[in-house]
């Protein structure tokens, strides 16, 4: 099955890549975004769908490592990507990490809930100090240059290339992670957790590393945003944030790469639509949404599934 | 006589006012089926997991031979080489019977670093993983979601996860229950076998697979050991009689 999304991966990798050629700006900008968020809602998955991690508060990491850039960014020169990258990425591991080694010794619906609440102290942090514009924001003069021959970020279509291959590099690494022995833990984990430790996992650690590393990705994410609009502001850790990653991955299809795309797609291009028919938007895709989890509770890759199990019937009990 | 390899002193585990486990100082020689006998209630299953680490005694103390394990938790007991079956079937459903017991091999080396080469690629877990199945006759299921498993094979699949970490110990609850006849032949024979390079600690409620299987025998009632001895000497106990008197494992007895 995971073989048969092939052909559609190379299909959406070939329409990211031709398409600058068609779009006007608007377009052109409005898909950088969407693959900016595509690479925040991943970085959920592996938290959500893979190891069974329901956290409301993974905007945390997104903003942490987008507040990051924006304050090593002050000068009127363009930020070095390869100073202020790794710094704003440290900057969300350290806090996922801090933050994991205390909300993953609970579970269930308290681990929602303490989630959120760091997430909400975040907010609340940039949102109430004077030390980065407070409820305003900060504004980042300049967008940060790569130093290749060639690249230059301020350009809007380089910047949607250097988004887009780093949408495919966190695909490939969490396609590669999630089939090794660590990844294979996570999804043992996910399935029965009680079951892996009597095995002999520590499953806290990995649970911790996942945590991590989805933090890590997730500040990616907020660093490209931040990047690309030019400004940070503590809307980008706010709950909403949160919860719209996750509405995008329930739509789209959790415990799936392609459906955490799928559903950032999905979901930024309905808004998009939806705000053009009526100034209360939010009622529609609340709707749509009830709609997509009650008819597709797999997600939109699992029309994808359907159209497999309709195709060819798994026969009952059939061997090696 | 031989050290043993898992001991407990006056093990004792409260819940609020119950004490389920009362004062249970037992030793597991190398090499031996030890059976856990008693009615419902007895306090059985809170042993195993009193001795896995899933549950935490409130007193006395537990040794893996030199180790004090009686504070550990359950996963690293299991990485010191005591695996268990649990009463209830406790598989991954939704995983193969094959992945089940790939996981199994997995969790005895450090997985935690690695994250680039493929699990499937590991060629050891998966010879450990066949071997397990094959041992318990799931050899040709493998493929197969654990779900899809019938009852009795997905008790098997609880074995052969046990034995896919390749334990020392080996603590079971309840294998053979819900199983059908040929079944259980098949894991007592098993069983026969393992006990000759394993320490096995069997609860069970099937007295012909118990008697056919014990070198050792305890019998509890109300979470107190009421016997321990030799299965010939069991059977002849006054106490161990009385006790049984008006439950089923009478007639057996």
């Amino acid at each position: 099955m995971k073989r048969s999304l092939l052909p559609w991966l190379v299909v959406a990798t070939v329409l990211l890549l031709l398409f600058p050629m068609a779009a006007e700006k608007f377009y052109l900008q409005l898909v950088t975004k969407i693959m900016i968020l595509a690479i925040f809602a991943l970085s959920l998955d592996l938290l959500v769908g893979y190891t069974g991690l329901v956290s409301l508060g993974h905007a945390a990491y997104f903003g942490i490592a987008a507040y990051t850039y924006a304050l090593a960014s002050q000068a009127a020169d363009p930020a070095n990507v390869w100073l202020t990258l790794p710094l704003a990425l440290a900057a969300s591991a350290a806090a996922a990490l801090l933050v994991g080694a205390l909300v993953l010794r609970t579970s269930g619906v308290y681990f929602i809930m303490v989630t959120l609440a760091f997430a909400q102290m975040a907010y609340y942090f940039f949102h109430d100090t004077r030390i980065a514009g407070g409820s305003d924001g900060i504004y980042i003069n300049t967008r940060p240059d790569a130093h290749l021959p060639g690249l230059d970020l301020a350009d809007d279509l380089h910047f949607y290339y250097f988004v887009l291959a780093l949408l495919a590099i966190v695909f490939a690494l969490l396609a590669v992670v999630l089939r090794s022995p660590f990844g294979r833990a996570l999804q043992g984990i996910k399935a029965n957790e009680h079951r892996m430790r009597a095995l002999g996992y520590a499953t806290l650690h990995y649970k911790l590393a996942a945590f991590v590393l989805a933090g890590t990705i997730a500040g990616l994410a907020g660093y490209l945003a931040a990047a690309k609009e030019g400004f940070v502001n503590p809307e980008m850790m706010a709950w909403h944030q949160s919860g719209a990653v996750l509405m995008m991955l329930i739509l789209g299809g959790m415990g799936t790469l392609f459906g955490a795309v799928l559903g950032a797609f999905s979901y930024v291009l309905l808004q998009e639509w939806f705000s053009t028919l009526t100034k209360h938007w939010q009622l529609l895709m609340g709707g749509f949404i009830v709609a997509a989890v009650l008819l597709l509770p797999h997600g939109l890759i699992g029309l994808h599934r359907l159209r497999i199990k309709s195709r060819a019937p798994r026969p009952e009990g059939d061997g090696d | 006589m031989t050290e043993p390899v898992l001991a407990t002193t006056t093990l004792g585990r409260r819940f609020g006012g119950l004490v389920a486990v009362d004062d249970v100082s037992l030793s597991l020689a190398p090499r031996t089926v030890h059976a856990v006998i008693g009615p419902n209630g007895a306090g059985k299953s809170t042993l195993v997991n009193l001795l896995s680490g899933d549950l935490r005694p409130s007193t006395g103390t537990i040794h893996l031979g030199a180790l004090d394990i009686t504070h550990w938790p359950s996963h690293r007991i299991a990485q010191h080489g005591v695996a268990r079956s649990f009463q209830h079937t406790n598989v991954f459903a939704a995983f193969s019977a094959f992945e089940n017991c790939r996981l199994a091999a997995q969790s005895r080396h450090k997985s935690f670093g690695r994250w680039v080469k493929p699990a499937e690629r590991y060629g050891d877990w998966n010879a450990a993983a066949d071997a397990a199945l094959k041992i318990v006759g799931l050899a040709s299921r493998g493929g197969i979601p654990a779900a899809a498993l019938s009852h009795g094979e997905r008790r098997s699949l609880e074995i052969a996860m046990a034995l896919a970490t390749q334990p020392s110990v080996l603590l079971l609850d309840e294998p053979l229950a819900g199983m059908g006849p040929e079944e259980s032949a098949h894991i007592v024979a098993l069983l026969k076998r393992l006990a000759a390079d394993h320490a096995i600690l069997l609860v069970e409620h099937d007295m012909d697979a118990v008697f056919a299987l014990a070198d050792r025998l305890t019998v509890m009632v109300n979470g107190r050991i009421l016997a321990s001895g030799a299965p010939d000497a069991i059977r002849a106990n006054a106490d161990v009689q009385r006790a049984y008197l008006g439950t089923e494992a009478v007639s057996t007895l």
